[in-house]
């Protein structure tokens, strides 16, 4: 009996159980997919909102002010990638000049810091990439720019090095309350009986709260298709730069990223809760949008196309609830933008909202609070030559493009949450994000995995069970 | 600071071409610096044939042609790091090298880049549709195949009919592995005639023209690509889609010379090649560095990489035993019509002993007949018959120093084209 699990291990379940991890409690994590921050959180615009779009008075404006305040320390704490860069809200014509003062009054209502209108001239002299056409933006110095997937992969580590036990590849089939109160879960690898159940399902929330009873809300999940320029593009622009929502759609963000890349997009399109996939009209939209915003963008630099479903739902704030019929079952769902910059606001609730549900929280003296990644790239001279001396592997460069050494892939490897496919490596070293998109580093970073995890070559998967790399041994089987 | 006459960044048919050259002509402190654990480069995953028979006039596979190299350094003074990687240069010739060894930074009175390049992936080409394993550039299948002994897939198409692409078409097929078609958005294929006859047609393999690939499916593995066929402007033609069921993608779309150290350095880039702008020698704008290979331009004979590493390593030798070149007037080479590039693209007269190299591409194909002109304005300075002449085939000429000896630099760039016979 756990005291406390919570299903999906998103930024949002990740959240719950690292803000659970600094209390006496035992806490479970399932995940249906092969690593955590698998879903929306890996595939999103990464981007820390100040918290002027919610409406007033919602739980998602304040959880959003509070988690893009909490951002900084807690990314200093986790060594999580995180650039307070600030954001501008163009009006790209005079007449979009009345939204950024409706943005302006929201943003100070919802308690943002720091706002203010900015001339035209003023947002040259900030920002000289934008277009000649801007009328004035909103200047929000408080939003950034995070990791997502490590900013999930981080609070998750802390949970597990605090004794949270977390369950890959685990899918919830049934719940259900035992006639003692409990909830007993149901998954494809076993039974996990809870005394409360934060369901953080993302995309999936509605299934998930429906094994339960009827879920009180639809799922409307929306795709947004985006594209990853090369770090030559890097610099474009030092601001995430918004257009404002008008009749062709919410309008698409140019945005620097932690790792030096620019991001383009998104469009916004219904669709299944999992299809990530992309399509050529979409992504041409989407460069004829952003364009508008930085007309020098130069698209050829693009290195990766990628998609994230949002999981929007039929109700406008984040659905944070007990559920009335279940009591101690929690569903934390809709959670869509700016879900991931109030992601650490919500983990606080969630834990708020178990207590008033009857959990005990006793403090633990001996938690954890704190996580290091060495990163050989963004090391000195000095701390190059003692990562060598100290161990040899980082001087072994395995990603050329993004300069990501054995050592810092054998750490990945021997973590508290170990990667077990070429992708799950990829998001904790950077090895195979640079330009060559692993050309030259996968069948090295497939060795690695091969060595450390004794699996066979044929069994390394890119992603989910399903997406093995490689077919057959040459010579050893007969072609199919 | 460790001090060498010489560092070669890359331990490549190039890298290795350029120090046995260096060697040869008289310097005996020389550093070859190699980011895999063996030297050889890109030759050691391309155990076909068809190495040498330019150079050596006999037919070798990649790993012979460069043991023929490695061999001969062994035989040398010559300093070899492998497992090793230069994470920064500087324009006066500083190294930082990264190893098990540890981090160190050496400088070289001279210095060769001989990095070779990397291939275009599927950002590059931004094909839609999901991001399933099984979906790879050529080169990354050919080390899965030739140096792991796995084949990347059962049921494969090939994008792009270059040299690589038409390579692993053949090898998939003779280990097993069903290619359904070698697509390529060009009216013509951008690899050599004799890999279309031996790898393609020779195996009944289809190579699709003007097509292109409009959709990846399958959410873990590859399940189907979706192709059409472009129109003149590479814009596909609605009602032209055939879908194939396969596992596998494989993508030969085209290399780009890695110059992430050289930009990093300053150095000069040209935006036609991909390439540092060098002159006459291989000489770079910063003095004392000097390119060669693939890294300088993407070559489709390693026979050609040799010669023109050859003529870098002599020219860095030269650097350090005689001193950088002279004075004097400097030629500007220019494209003309249907050319899209020239390497060298400056030539300094007073470096010049009796001719400068050239080489380039033509922007189409040409027939038995057609011709090469040099111009400076509407001067011509030179004309050269060539027959068949095609964008996939790199073209040398040799300018005699007898004729640009008189040419001043004022009356502008010398302009290379290609024309048929009768527009000459």
């Amino acid at each position: 009996m756990t005291d406390v699990l919570i299903i999906g291990c998103g930024v949002t379940g990740a959240a719950c159980a690292y803000a659970l991890s600094r209390y006496d409690l035992s806490v479970e994590i399932l995940d249906r997919s092969s690593d955590v921050a698998n879903g929306t959180s890996k595939a999103n615009s990464a981007i820390v909102h100040a918290g002027y779009d919610p409406a007033v008075g919602t739980l998602m404006a304040a959880l959003n002010v509070r988690g893009c305040a909490m951002m900084p320390s807690l990314c200093r704490r986790l060594d999580v990638p995180y650039r307070q860069c600030g954001s501008l809200v163009l009006a790209l014509s005079r007449a979009e000049l009345p939204h950024l003062r409706t943005l302006y009054e929201r943003g100070l209502a919802n308690g943002v810091p720091g706002l203010r209108l900015l001339s035209a001239s003023e947002v040259r002299d900030l920002e000289p990439g934008v277009s000649p056409e801007a009328a004035g933006a909103l200047y929000a110095p408080s939003a950034g720019i995070v990791n997502p997937w490590e900013l999930t992969l981080a609070m998750a580590e802390v949970a597990v090095r605090n004794g949270a036990r977390l369950h890959l590849n685990t899918e919830v089939t049934g719940i259900e309350k035992t006639p003692e109160g409990h909830f007993l879960v149901h998954t494809g690898r076993g039974d996990y009986r809870a005394r409360y159940v934060l369901a953080a399902a993302g995309v999936n929330a509605a299934r998930v709260r429906g094994l339960l009873e009827p879920p009180p809300y639809t799922m409307l999940p929306t795709r947004g298709q985006y594209y990853l320029l090369d770090k030559s593009e890097g610099q474009r622009v030092s601001h995430v730069v918004f257009q404002c929502p008008n009749e062709r759609g919410k309008g698409v963000l140019v945005a620097p990223t932690v790792h030096g890349n620019l991001l383009v997009g998104p469009d916004a399109v219904p669709t299944a809760p999992e299809d990530v996939s992309t399509d050529a009209a979409g992504l041409a939209a989407v460069a004829d949008a952003a364009l508008r915003s930085v007309p020098a963008l130069e698209l050829k630099q693009n290195i990766r196309n990628f998609a994230g479903v949002r999981a929007n739902t039929d109700r406008s704030d984040f659905i944070l609830e007990e559920s009335r019929a279940f009591p101690g079952f929690v569903d934390l769902a809709g959670i869509r933008s700016p879900g991931l910059s109030a992601a650490p606001a919500i983990g606080e609730y969630a834990v708020a909202l178990l207590r008033s549900a009857g959990l005990a929280l006793q403090p633990r003296a001996d938690a954890v609070d704190s996580r290091r990644h060495v990163r050989f790239a963004a090391c000195g001279p000095a701390e190059k030559q003692a990562l060598i001396a100290a161990d040899p592997a980082y001087g072994r460069v395995v990603c050329r493009c993004e300069t990501v050494t054995e050592g810092e892939i054998l750490a990945a490897l021997r973590s508290p949450i170990p990667p077990t496919t070429v992708n799950g490596v990829k998001r904790r070293t950077g090895a195979g994000m640079g330009r060559c998109q692993g050309g030259f580093c996968a069948p090295k970073v497939h060795e690695l995995l091969v060595r450390e995890l004794g699996l066979d070559w044929l069994e390394v998967c890119l992603e989910e069970p399903g997406s093995e790399l490689l077919a057959y041994e040459i010579g050893r089987e007969a072609q199919a | 600071m460790t001090e060498y006459q010489l560092i070669v960044v890359g331990g490549g048919p190039a890298g290795l071409a350029a120090a046995t050259a260096a060697w040869e002509r008289g310097l005996r402190s020389i550093l070859v610096i190699e980011r895999d654990r063996y030297l050889g480069g890109i030759l050691n995953q391309c155990i076909h044939n068809g190495f040498g028979l330019h150079y050596f006039g006999e037919e070798l596979s990649g790993p012979e042609y460069a043991a023929r190299f490695i061999d001969k350094a062994a035989g040398t003074g010559i300093a070899v790091m492998t497992d090793a990687m230069v994470l920064e240069i500087t324009r006066d010739r500083t190294v930082c090298v990264s190893s098990t060894r540890g981090y160190q930074v050496l400088h070289g009175e001279s210095l060769v880049l001989a990095m070779g390049c990397r291939e275009r992936a599927r950002g590059a080409i931004g094909t839609p549709g999901t991001r399933p394993a099984g979906v790879f550039t050529a080169g990354t299948a050919q080390l899965y195949m030739n140096l792991m002994g796995y084949s990347v897939g059962r049921r494969v198409v090939i994008l792009g009919a270059g040299d690589i692409g038409l390579i692993m078409a053949r090898r998939l097929t003779l280990e097993g592995a069903q290619v359904l078609a070698c697509l390529e958005l060009n009216p013509a294929p951008g690899g050599l005639a004799r890999n279309i006859q031996q790898c393609l047609r020779d195996f009944d393999i289809p190579l699709m023209l003007s097509r292109t690939v409009t959709e990846i499916r399958g959410r873990d593995r590859v399940e189907q690509v979706v192709s059409m066929a472009v129109d003149e402007r590479f814009q596909p033609i609605p009602g032209s889609e055939l879908v194939f069921d396969c596992d596998t993608l494989l993508l030969s779309v085209g290399l780009i010379p890695e110059n992430e150290l050289t930009r990093g350095a300053g150095i000069a880039i040209d935006r036609r090649t991909g390439g540092a702008v060098v002159y006459e020698n291989n000489e770079t704008e910063a003095p004392g560095i000097f390119a060669c290979g693939n890294v300088l331009q993407v070559h489709d004979l390693v026979d050609y990489v040799t010669e023109e590493s050859v003529r870098a390593g002599q020219a860095a030798a030269d650097y350090v035993l005689r001193g950088p070149c002279g004075p004097g007037p400097v030629l500007e080479l220019a494209n003309g019509r249907d050319v899209s590039y020239t390497v060298p693209m400056k030539l300094r007269l007073a470096n010049i002993e009796k001719a400068a190299e050239v080489s380039f591409r033509v922007r189409r194909a040409f027939g038995e007949h057609a011709c090469l002109t040099v111009r400076q304005g509407e001067r011509q300075v030179a004309r050269f018959p060539r027959a068949y002449m095609a964008p996939s085939k790199m073209e040398k000429l040799r300018l005699p120093l007898a004729l640009l000896r008189d040419l001043d630099p004022a009356d502008g760039p010398l302009t290379v084209s290609a024309l048929e016979e009768e527009d000459a």
